[in-house]
């Protein structure tokens, strides 16, 4: 019986969540100050509870990180969000590309890393179709492509992009998945064709119109690679740039960002998006505020949280330590 | 009740059974665990079935008549071998080809990405630094340049650290000691996107309580 307790607990939540409270849930700035002020109060008496020799089991801290996650989407708070140099180059250099430029976007990433990617992939399609960009998509992860087509999608919805009635194939076309991880790049650097002789809609490569004059990297003008690990941003500056000497740059998950600044540095990229907080960057340089500036509040709450238990755990160790 | 929303009730119950393995091990974390499991596994193979063997392999390389894919065709047999314990061992012949191809392509990349640009450009930057006459620049760039070098000490065991090296080796474990703290705080930054993806889809797409 005491088994089900839980279960039942959940269901009714879910339910009043579901069918009884108002929608859409906002909270006033008040209202928000105050909800923030107790979790840091809440934090402050985890801190005391701990000096007291008490000290906090783990599923608190996943409830402390899940109500600093979750409260922030009510809020009504806009977070001040600075562009960093490494947002800022890129938006420079897509900014020099003019109208009809070829850019070629590789998709590197699946559902998993989409909450973070997808925000800044759809961002980057949009400002490209409003600039008059023409985008060949790829990927080499087989859900890649399906990503682009949301960012598609997700574009075409902009009214400003509708307006233009983009066409398949003229405007942007989607060459699909390719296996052979970074062998598909080292080929391509050749020929576009002798790894994509069809569109993922199954057009022949020479009967897609965006693709004439198209034989290899010398006819692309800029290349922006989202990714989420292997292949991914590192064998595009391995060959792309630094064999065929395009320009490039990049979306990374947050992991893989801090490996992706040397490449910075050394000039083989030419803009960083790292993680969540370079899309929100990126939405914002480019004028539309997106999913990822949206979710920087909850981001930082859940920060604050981490940090807080990581100088909570220090003095837990410290004490333990000095016990002993 | 439209497909969207029967979609949306299955993912919020899938994304909640993960989420029930903080409380604890359970068998509706194992449910979950084994559909995702399952439905990306069938995903790839459905994905490079079509990609690869059909499009590759019969419209490309057998109606199309591109005879030169037949190499690739006839080792990716050869790799199929190693399910057979008797002839198993011509799966060595397509793996050594893939060994040996990968390894020659990244010595030359990793040596040129990873080696010598990174050296060329923490020198140059260096010098381009005064140059520019930006004090924060020409800062940051002794940083980067006093970081490798006492990083590279670290890592250089055939002397014992002791005296000037040894110190230097020490500033050094600072550097990558720093280096691994950004890298866990984006670590962290990374999981709690991840888990903001959810969150977004159980209050806006299932629940429908943000707009």
């Amino acid at each position: 019986m005491k088994k089900l307790i839980a279960p039942v607990i959940i269901v009714v939540v879910i339910l009043l969540l579901y069918f009884v409270v108002p929608k859409p849930l906002e909270f006033s700035p008040v209202t928000s100050t105050i909800i923030l002020s107790l979790i840091g109060l809440a934090l402050v008496a985890m801190l005391i509870l701990t000096i007291a020799g008490k000290m906090i089991g783990r599923r608190t801290v996943f409830i402390f990180i899940a109500v600093a996650l979750t409260l922030p989407f009510m809020m009504n708070f806009k977070m001040p969000i600075r562009i960093t140099p490494e947002v800022q180059s890129l938006y420079d250099a897509l900014e020099q590309l003019p109208a009809g430029s070829k850019v070629l976007a590789a998709y590197d990433f699946d559902p998993p890393s989409a909450p973070e990617l997808q925000p800044m992939a759809d961002a980057f399609m949009t400002y490209a179709f409003k600039k008059d960009l023409r985008v060949i998509i790829m990927g080499l992860w087989p859900q890649g492509p399906q990503q682009a087509q949301l960012s598609i999608e997700a574009a075409l919805e902009d009214k400003e992009v509708a307006a233009k009635n983009l066409q398949y194939g003229v405007d942007y076309v989607n060459l699909g998945f390719q296996a052979g991880n970074e062998f598909v790049i080292q080929r391509m650097g050749s020929a576009f064709r002798g790894m994509f002789a069809r569109d993922s809609k199954d057009t022949p490569y020479d009967d897609i119109p965006l693709l004439k004059g198209v034989e290899n990297f010398s006819n692309i003008d800029f290349v922006m690679n989202f990714s989420a690990g292997k292949p991914g941003t590192q064998e595009w500056v391995q060959i792309a740039v630094d064999r065929f000497g395009v320009t490039l740059g990049a979306g990374n998950t947050a992991v893989q960002a801090p490996g992706m600044y040397p490449f910075l540095k050394g000039g083989q990229l030419v803009g960083l998006l790292g993680g969540m907080s370079g899309g929100a960057e990126f939405e914002l340089v480019t004028g539309e505020p997106g999913k990822a500036a949206g979710f920087m509040l909850s981001q930082s709450c859940a920060h604050v949280v981490v940090i807080a238990f990581i100088l909570i755990g220090n003095v837990a160790m410290l004490l333990a330590r000095k016990k002993k | 009740m439209g497909e969207s929303v029967i979609g949306a009730w299955i993912a919020a119950f899938l994304t909640l059974g993960i989420l029930t393995f903080l409380y604890k091990d359970n068998v509706i974390y194992k449910i979950s665990e084994a559909i995702f499991i399952g439905v990306s596994a069938g995903y790839w193979f459905i994905t490079l079935f079509w990609d690869n063997l059909y499009r590759k392999f019969w419209v490309v390389g057998i109606e199309g008549g591109q005879w030169e894919l037949w190499g690739g065709i006839i080792l990716g047999v050869m790799m199929l071998c190693r399910l057979s314990r008797k002839i198993g061992w011509i799966a060595r012949w397509p793996m050594s080809f893939i060994i040996g191809a990968v390894a020659g392509l990244y010595m030359m990349l990793y040596f040129t990405s990873n080696a010598m640009v990174q050296i060329r450009s923490t020198i140059s930057n260096l010098t381009e630094s005064v140059n520019v006459g930006d004090p924060y620049y020409i800062i940051g760039n002794i940083v980067v340049a006093a970081g490798t070098f006492s990083g590279l000490v670290y890592f250089y065991f055939s002397k014992e650290h002791k005296g000037v090296f040894g110190a230097t080796a020490k500033v050094g474990i600072w550097f990558i000691m720093v280096t691994f703290g950004a890298a866990f705080g984006y670590t962290v930054m990374s999981r709690m996107s991840l888990l903001i993806g959810r969150i977004d889809f159980l209050l806006s797409d299932w629940l429908k309580l943000i707009s």
